[in-house]
């Protein structure tokens, strides 16, 4: 144990999701030995971080303004909309640069043991646009996980009486560059029903 | 398959041990709390990610150590792996295999396979349902260790919904709706996953029964003919001749339809009582004797044979898939009376390697003289 302020720092450090109390030590005796002008700028981006960042009113991301960058793009395609878990989702999804449609962010999935049931998720806001905008495409991106396919699985119910609308989900398989022999037999099984013709 | 080389670190009592083995028999002889059982768990943990004695992990690091580290070199059919794994409780094991990790602790399932006797496998017996379940399961993933994942992504699911019942249970109770909107997704998931798993228990026991009767018969001749039989929570809704020696292989999506049926069914009382009532996590293994279950009307010889046939169909069933298992038999010699001592001995001294323990060595019979290993004081050495 430390005295005072720098058992603290370090105590909320170890808080933070990935550090353990050894990390959190460390980076507290780095903060300790910093310039007093790096901290302050690590003081101001937390600062901004709370007050600054909002969600898009339209799809739920992490925005500066009221609609984030992607849904205020007119070059991006409304009619197919990408639903994921969270906003580093969406990051993900952007790094491929094939996907020209707008996104959803439901803000989790489906889990019951942490209390987060369909109301807790943006999945009211996903059938209001689905009702007032002109979206023909929904693409189900939630983690291939027991929670993310009962998230899939309840959007496909709640999805299937919008006329016109076509759900997907996107495929699992065998990742690239792989090994046919080393893939799991879970996942082997999957790629396999999942096959399409060439 | 043998296993040729075993290294602990930091696990249960032993600080660091070092051995090498033959194939053929092994065994360690010492007085009582030297480790004897330490060191064959160690190797059964290999074999399953789990210990025949305690249900977490917690126990198995040294105390006072933060992990422990179990090596062991696997020879099957000429061929020899590596496997290695780090027990960190309340974290993710790690593995490697020939000095490569593995995404998984689970991808090491499989390499080595063995069948172990101790003296808790009299509560197969006398316990609890979930000890026979467990049993079943877990020869299950010997067998076909794709069903490691299978099994956890079920309980995975049985717990969300689970926590969704609860909840919905209170609610309605305290004079709300209860939210069960989602309980049909949780239904879907429960079924396909808990047919899987049902599937494979079910032929399991239909290939298992026989060898069990079989064993039983030689364990102890004079008594009424012995069997198994899986009892399912779908009761008559289960189609016939599933899980029968002889009888069809069950169907993965007949029983699905079968569970999401009888999913409906029961739907009031689940929630009512904020359980799962239907599914594998219900079912039980009875154990027959006669006309009489074993649980309950057996005699204590009657349930160690009992016990002692179960192991023994397993042995003699994943001998039949192929790779030999490992015989592992912990303290079990001082339990059982001459005739079954004998009978043991007999399928054991066949086996292609078998470790014993044993806090006397006059307890072990003739048919089992091999290598032996002293054990004292946190050491182990090879006397003969």
């Amino acid at each position: 144990m430390y005295e005072g302020p720098v058992q603290d720092l370090i105590d909320e450090l170890g808080r933070l999701p990935g550090v353990g109390p050894k990390s959190a030590q460390r980076i507290a005796f780095h903060l300790l030995a910093a310039e007093p002008a790096d901290i302050s700028r690590l003081q101001e981006v937390l600062q901004k971080v709370k007050e600054g960042v909002v969600f898009c009113q339209v799809c739920g991301n992490v925005s500066e303004e009221q609609t984030c960058r992607i849904c205020r793009d007119a070059r991006r395609d409304p009619t197919v909309v990408c639903v994921v878990e969270e906003p580093k989702d969406v990051v993900a999804v952007e790094k491929t640069r094939e996907f020209k449609g707008r996104y959803h962010v439901l803000g989790g999935a489906l889990d019951p043991l942490s209390g987060i049931g369909p109301d807790q998720l943006r999945i009211r806001e996903l059938l209001g646009r689905i009702g007032s905008d002109d979206i023909k495409e929904i693409i189900l991106a939630t983690d291939p996980n027991t929670e993310g396919e009962a998230t899939a699985t309840y959007l496909v119910r709640m999805l299937r009486d919008f006329p016109g609308l076509t759900v997907t989900r996107l495929a699992s398989g065998l990742p690239m560059g792989g090994d046919l022999e080393f893939a799991d037999e879970l996942t082997l099984g999957r790629a396999l029903s999942g096959r399409r013709t060439v | 398959m043998y296993v040729r080389h075993l290294q602990v670190v930091d696990f249960r009592s032993w600080e660091h041990a070092d051995l090498s083995f033959d194939p053929g028999v092994s065994v360690f002889v010492g007085r009582n709390g030297q480790g004897k059982t330490n060191l064959v768990e160690a190797i059964g943990y290999v074999a399953t990610l789990g210990s025949h004695r305690v249900a977490t992990d917690a126990p198995l690091v040294r105390m006072g150590c933060a992990r422990s580290v179990v090596r062991t070199a696997v020879v099957n059919a000429g061929r020899e792996l590596l496997v290695e794994l780090e027990i960190t409780p309340g974290k993710a094991n790690r593995a490697r295999v020939n000095r490569g990790p593995v995404p998984r602790s689970r991808d090491v399932l499989g390499i080595l396979r063995t069948v172990l006797f101790a003296p808790e496998d009299l509560a197969l017996v006398r316990g609890d349902p979930g000890e026979r379940r467990r049993f079943l399961d877990d020869l299950l993933v010997a067998r076909a260790p794709r069903y490691a994942g299978v099994r956890s992504d079920y309980e995975r699911v049985l717990r969300q919904r689970g926590a969704l019942l609860k909840t919905a249970g209170s609610a309605r109770r305290a004079g709300g709706s209860g939210d069960i909107r989602t309980l049909e997704v949780w239904d879907g998931h429960l079924a396909a996953h808990g047919a899987q798993l049902l599937a494979g228990r079910l032929d399991l026991v239909a290939d298992l029964g026989p060898l069990v009767s079989a064993a039983y018969a030689g364990v102890a001749p004079e008594s009424r003919p012995a069997e198994i039989r899986y009892r399912c929570s779908l009761g008559e809704s289960l189609p016939e001749g599933y899980g029968v020696p002889g009888g069809p292989r069950a169907d993965i999506a007949s029983l699905e339809a079968a569970l999401l049926t009888e999913l409906a069914r029961v739907r009031p009382q689940e929630i009512e009582r904020g359980v799962s009532l239907v599914g594998p996590h219900r079912d039980d293994l009875e154990l027959v004797l006669g006309a009489a279950p074993a649980k309950g009307y057996a005699s204590h010889g009657e349930s160690w044979s009992f016990a002692l046939a179960l192991r023994l169909g397993a042995y003699e069933l994943l001998r039949d898939d192929g790779a030999e298992p490992v015989l592992v038999l912990d303290d079990v010699f001082a339990e059982l009376d001459r005739r079954r001592r004998q009978q043991l001995a007999k399928v054991a001294a066949a086996a292609e390697q078998v470790l014993v323990t044993a806090a006397v060595a006059e307890d072990v019979p003739e048919e089992l003289a091999g290598a032996r290993y002293e054990v004292h004081e946190g050491e182990v050495n090879r006397v003969g």
